[in-house]
């Protein structure tokens, strides 16, 4: 077996507040992960653990065999771990292709090398037509998609997608759905937080269910929406 | 504004800078055109930090400071150069920024910009009382010797031209950045920076090569100053009130572009000038206060600078020409 990611006994806390507790599980080369649960149980927590946003206060995280707890996220980066963000960054000075650009330069500096390879992200993200446009003009699911063109261009082992459908119409998460297949198809394994689960569901290998900052199930998408206690964290007893 | 347009226009701009001390012969004047030149060049040098990067300095001085006691003192004391003290200075200050930068970007916003005060206010005090490089009462540049070996004029022409080449050279170096991917990185970590980070951008190091960059600029400035007063003291080149004005050349200007410093100082010096001329004579301040006056309704009116205002103007033409 091939694990990407592995994480072991991960406990968060801010203060005495717990918003995870002993959470294990591991990802495998080239697969998608979900992650669910209901509001406030911790999912976005683990999500930053992961990504360096901050150190978790107990257990630890491995990648390609190194251990990276705690590690800073500019160094996560390096390694091959990219993240998009539940609210969109983008750079606002700059237009659609200079985003892209900066995550290019990660892998290599010369300018025209990097506008290369960004040229290529975002027709893969099906944005070319709006490369010259300021990034602040783009609409909510063309910023989410931008995010994302900015995050592979650093080219990522791993992709973390932090709630990229949420807000997105039925057929813009269709779209969505697609873009993710197709990284998953490029090798790169995504570990998705999200609510919408018409979006997920479908195409997770593997799905972790949180609640009350735990792990409560995992399984694939169809033993989880089987799972009693999963049905009673969404549903209520 | 295209491309074309914009080179055109430096062109002529480029041109007319090197005619223009022949059209304006007026000593007086001329030191005026000599003073635009520098605080724009000054600046620009700013710009890199506070403007790209969006870490506002307001102890740019220690940087001027140490540039001008740095070529100072050793023309002084071992007779060297200007010109290579100059480029010392310029190293010195860009070592000892990036060591005020590795202590001060751990304060965010504007906390930053309160320790860069109290670091240029600390510089002010070591060298009032630095015996060695005349403490309070300040430095005389020799005059014994003239020419460009020492750079010591008689008349304002040299110094002029002096100014408009490290301008050049300033703008110069602005523009490579700007097209290098270091210009990228530091709009995206002044833009979002837990964005940039997750990018691989790491903050501190970039903040301190633009600090490094920034001051190393911004003391070739203070070295041609002592060149062309021939007199330095912590009075003069350390004061908060220069550092205060590299920042308005640039904010008033036209934060974050390359010709914003210039516009920026040519109005504000021009102002400066003006109102001294023309109610200085009162022995009031009225002329402060109407220069005050003058940078409030600016700052109101025009926040983008005035290159951006220009530039917004420039763009409703287009786009009435383009309706039309």
């Amino acid at each position: 077996m091939n694990r990407l990611l592995v994480v072991d006994n991960l406990s968060k806390r801010f203060g005495g507040i717990i918003a995870n507790e002993d959470i294990s599980f591991h990802l495998e080369a080239g697969q998608i992960v979900g992650l669910i649960g209901p509001n406030g149980a911790g999912k976005t927590t683990l999500f930053n653990c992961i990504a360096g946003f901050y150190p978790p206060s107990e257990g630890t995280i491995r990648f390609m065999g190194n251990d990276i707890t705690g590690m800073s996220s500019p160094m996560m980066a390096h390694l091959g771990i990219a993240r998009t963000f539940q609210i969109v960054r983008s750079f606002g000075s700059m237009t659609v292709l200079e985003n892209v650009m900066v995550g290019a330069m990660l892998r290599n500096k010369s300018v025209s090398v990097a506008r290369e390879r960004a040229n290529d992200e975002l027709e893969f993200c099906g944005l070319p037509a709006r490369a010259n446009v300021a990034a602040s003009n783009l609409t909510v699911a063309e910023q989410r998609r931008l995010e994302v063109a900015r995050a592979l261009a650093t080219e990522p082992h791993l992709l973390l997608l932090d709630e990229t459908m949420a807000g997105l119409t039925p057929s813009e998460v269709q779209d969505a759905v697609c873009l993710v297949k197709d990284i998953q198809k490029r090798g790169i394994a995504c570990l998705i937080v999200e609510h919408v689960m018409e979006g997920i569901m479908p195409i997770a290998d593997h799905m972790i269910v949180l609640d009350y900052g735990r792990k409560i199930a995992e399984g694939t998408p169809a033993q989880i929406s089987r799972d009693p206690v999963v049905l009673a964290a969404y549903l209520g007893e | 504004m295209t491309p074309k347009k914009r080179n055109s226009l430096i062109v002529v701009g480029a041109a007319l800078a090197l005619v223009l001390p022949f059209i304006v012969s007026n000593p007086s004047h001329q030191n005026y055109l000599i003073l635009v030149l520098m605080f724009a060049q000054i600046g620009v040098a700013w710009n890199i930090l506070g403007g790209y990067v969006g870490q506002v300095s307001l102890g740019h001085v220690a940087f001027f400071g140490i540039g001008a006691y740095t070529s100072t003192a050793l023309l002084i004391s071992v007779g060297l150069s200007p010109w290579i003290g100059m480029l010392i200075g310029g190293i010195v200050a860009a070592v000892f920024g990036t060591m005020i930068g590795w202590i001060c970007f751990r304060f965010k916003g504007h906390y930053f910009t309160m320790a860069t005060i109290a670091v240029a206010e600390i510089i002010q005090v070591l060298f009032t009382n630095w015996e060695g490089v005349g403490g309070a009462v300040g430095l005389y540049v020799p005059m014994d010797r003239q020419g460009w070996g020492v750079m010591v004029f008689n008349s304002k022409l040299p110094y002029y031209y002096i100014a408009l080449g490290l301008l050049c050279v300033t703008l110069l170096g602005n523009w490579a950045i700007e097209k290098s991917f270091l210009g990228y990185y530091f709009r995206a970590i002044k833009d979002e920076p837990e964005a940039a980070r997750s990018l691989g951008v790491s903050l501190t190091a970039y903040k301190l090569v633009a600090i490094a960059i920034s001051s190393f600029f911004t003391a070739l400035g203070g070295s041609f100053y002592a060149q062309k007063e021939l007199f330095i003291d912590p009075g003069s080149v350390l004061v908060t009130s220069l550092s205060v004005k590299m920042s308005l050349v640039t904010i008033l200007g036209g934060v974050g572009s390359l010709f914003g410093p210039l516009v920026g100082s040519t109005l504000l010096t021009g102002i400066e000038e003006a109102t001294r001329q023309f109610f200085g004579g009162s022995g009031m301040g009225i002329d402060l206060i109407i220069y005050a006056l003058i940078i409030i309704i600016v700052a109101i009116y025009y926040p983008t600078g005035v290159l951006g205002w220009i530039k917004h103007l420039l763009r409703r033409d287009a786009k009435t020409e383009g309706g039309a």
